[in-house]
């Protein structure tokens, strides 16, 4: 899998290249600032961009913007965004195109390297991976999805996390069935027709985070 | 005060009498061509420009007089209003401002009435000095002059050479009363000088709050810039090092069993980042409020400072108890500052710090003894300094001559809190 990874400190550029070579990731470029990052997304399409939100010259929110300009011209151009610290407002901003193969992830999630690699091939499949503490930050100013139970709820937020339906069946300790079986329920509630399975979990995490 | 310092004194005071005469000449002038200008500045285009010109003159003169005065120790403080935006020369806002400005006023009505008090008085002390002096020289002009003379002091007319010696200690004795009144009188000037050009207490209490205005925009960037490079410094170095951290030690256990030799060595260079983290957080604290600061006081953590500098610094210090927070923070940076500059720029051997409270005053000289020649008015070092200090109303000067050495000396009004146990 083709990955661009964009970060100006060269100790976590070079371990993040390290880390996902380990994962058999062939890394094509990686860049160490905002004006290079969107020509290179345009020119290698990789199958997945890793990307740091506060990049050189400006020291702003560089990377962020390089990243959803890089989703208007390529639509669905998995991205996964990586910051110190989150902040829902940015997660809002990058799920606004209501197309899937979003990340948002604190930068210290790399250290779950097994986690962070699966994230990873998550956005790259079309799927979202946001960080709990963006999730919970999102879900704490309203209420929960109306009708749906608290395992629901719980289902759907490992989901909008980025874990597969195994991970999903080992964390709450029931069978991949029964993960199965609450999300075709959760499709049901939400009102959602039965079609390709990826997309319709992209649409139930946009729901959920009320994008 | 010593006779020595006494008859400088007397000597300078006489010198200021006979300047204050010349200067007294041109008050008239200078108030005669402000006049003009005040009548013609209705007229357009030319009138503003002219009365801009004239009051700058007026100005030159009564800033002439305050410098004077704080040289005689009676210090007077600009009293104009600052020039608010827009006011270009020639321009009506200006012509406004400089009208209704009490102070152009104040100066303008001082012309007359301080150059007859000059004049007088400068003239008492110039006749006095120079009648001793003739007393005092009565002999060898009654030589040369070959005894044409009509008297002196107490001998009218001085018959013979006798009574002409007797002039001598007549002369001395005026001399001595001339050096010692002429300070007084000069101090009677400039207190008359001062009712005129000081400002008056609204002026002042207007320029307090212009000073603040400027002190406390200072203040605010100065600690935002502070905060924005503390949390640069964060993100970029500790912060950072931990993920690579985690980073690595994730890697390592995913390696533990299948190559147990490469793990090991990603844990040893994790172990070695992170104490990399934590000395770059420890400087980074350091950078923010010194932890010697807060054990130890201003006292210890400037002598812990003067250890920790490649040149040798030695710490004098007299502060019988701590000084606020802020204050001792503000200080201490503007310490370090200093002495980083002479550092850096000096080519000092050693250098000395000196601290002493008195008189709710605390006085720190940072000195060295390297080349000189520092430009306050280049570099941001002293610019630094100075905002630090600012805020607490405090002031910093620098003496720096070619060649050496350089003295920084900074002031500032505060307490002491609670005395050292």
């Amino acid at each position: 899998m083709r990955v661009v990874i964009a970060e100006d400190l060269t100790l976590l550029r070079d371990g993040l290249t390290r880390l996902l070579e380990a994962f058999d990731f062939e890394v094509v470029e990686a860049v160490d600032n905002g004006p290079a990052l969107l020509p290179a997304l345009l020119r290698h399409r990789p199958d997945v961009a890793i990307v740091d939100v506060r990049l050189p010259p400006t020291q702003t929110d560089e990377g962020l913007k390089a990243a959803i300009a890089a989703r208007a011209e390529i639509p669905g151009l998995p991205v996964l965004v990586l910051s110190q610290h989150v902040e829902p407002l940015y997660a809002r901003e990058l799920l606004t195109d209501h197309a899937g193969g979003v990340g948002y992830l604190l930068k210290e999630r790399v250290a779950d390297v097994e986690q962070f690699v699966g994230a990873v091939n998550q956005v790259a499949a079309g799927g979202t991976a946001f960080d709990p503490e963006v999730v919970a930050q999102l879900l704490a100013r309203r209420e929960p999805l109306a009708g749906l139970t608290a395992r629901e709820h719980d289902v759907l937020r490992h989901i909008a996390e980025g874990r597969s339906n195994a991970a999903i069946a080992s964390r709450l300790f029931i069978t991949e069935k029964v993960v199965s079986k609450h999300i075709n329920n959760i499709f049901a509630k939400l009102g959602m027709p039965p079609s390709d399975d990826d997309n319709r979990r992209v649409l139930a995490v946009l729901m959920f985070l009320d994008a | 005060m010593t006779v020595a310092r006494r008859f400088r004194t007397g000597l300078s005071a006489i010198a200021d009498g006979l300047f204050a005469i010349g200067l007294a000449l041109l008050n008239p002038a200078v108030l005669a061509l402000w006049l003009v200008g005040l009548a013609l500045s209705p007229i357009p285009a030319l009138g503003p420009e002219l009365l801009g010109v004239t009051t700058t003159v007026v100005r030159w003169r009564a800033d002439l007089e305050r410098r004077l005065s704080t040289r005689a120790g009676v210090p007077i403080r600009r009293p104009y209003s600052p020039r608010p935006d827009g006011a270009e020369v020639g321009s009506r806002e200006r012509l406004i401002w400089v009208i209704t400005d009490p102070a152009t006023w104040r100066d303008a009505s001082w012309l007359v009435p301080g150059a007859l008090v000059g004049a007088g008085l400068g003239l008492i002390t110039v006749v006095l000095t120079a009648y001793g002096l003739i007393g005092v020289l009565l002999v060898p002009l009654w030589l040369f002059l070959g005894g044409v003379w009509f008297g002196y002091g107490l001998f009218w007319p001085t018959a013979d050479l006798g009574e002409a010696w007797l002039a001598l200690p007549q002369g001395v004795a005026i001399l001595a009363a001339g050096l010692v009144v002429a300070p007084l009188l000069r101090a009677t000037q400039v207190r008359f000088a001062r009712l005129f050009l000081a400002p008056t207490r609204s002026a002042e209490l207007r320029l307090r709050v212009a000073h603040l205005t400027v002190t406390r925009a200072d203040a605010i960037d100065a600690q935002a810039a502070e905060l924005r490079r503390i949390e640069r410094d964060l993100h970029d170095g500790a912060q950072a090092r931990m993920v690579s951290v985690g980073m690595t030690i994730g890697l390592a256990e995913r390696l533990v069993r299948r190559d147990p030799a490469a793990a090991l060595k990603l844990l040893a260079e994790a172990r070695a980042a992170s104490t990399t983290a934590l000395v770059e957080l420890r400087h980074l604290v350091r950078g923010i409020h010194p932890p010697v600061l807060a054990e130890r006081g201003l006292e210890g953590a400037v002598q812990a400072l003067a250890m920790s500098l490649p040149i040798r610094t030695d710490v004098t210090s007299h502060l019988a108890g701590r000084l606020d927070t802020p204050v001792e923070s503000a200080v201490y940076f503007a310490v370090a500052e200093a002495l980083a500059n002479m550092g850096r720029h000096s080519n000092a051997q050693s250098a000395w710090v000196v601290l002493r409270h008195a008189d709710g005053m605390l006085f720190v000289q940072v000195g060295d003894d390297g080349d000189g020649g520092a430009d306050p008015d280049r570099g941001t070092g002293l610019r630094g300094m100075e905002r630090r200090l600012d805020a607490f109303d405090g002031t910093v000067a620098v003496s720096s001559p070619p060649g050496g050495p350089t003295v920084v000396t900074m002031e500032l009004p505060c307490v002491l809190s609670s005395p050292k146990i």
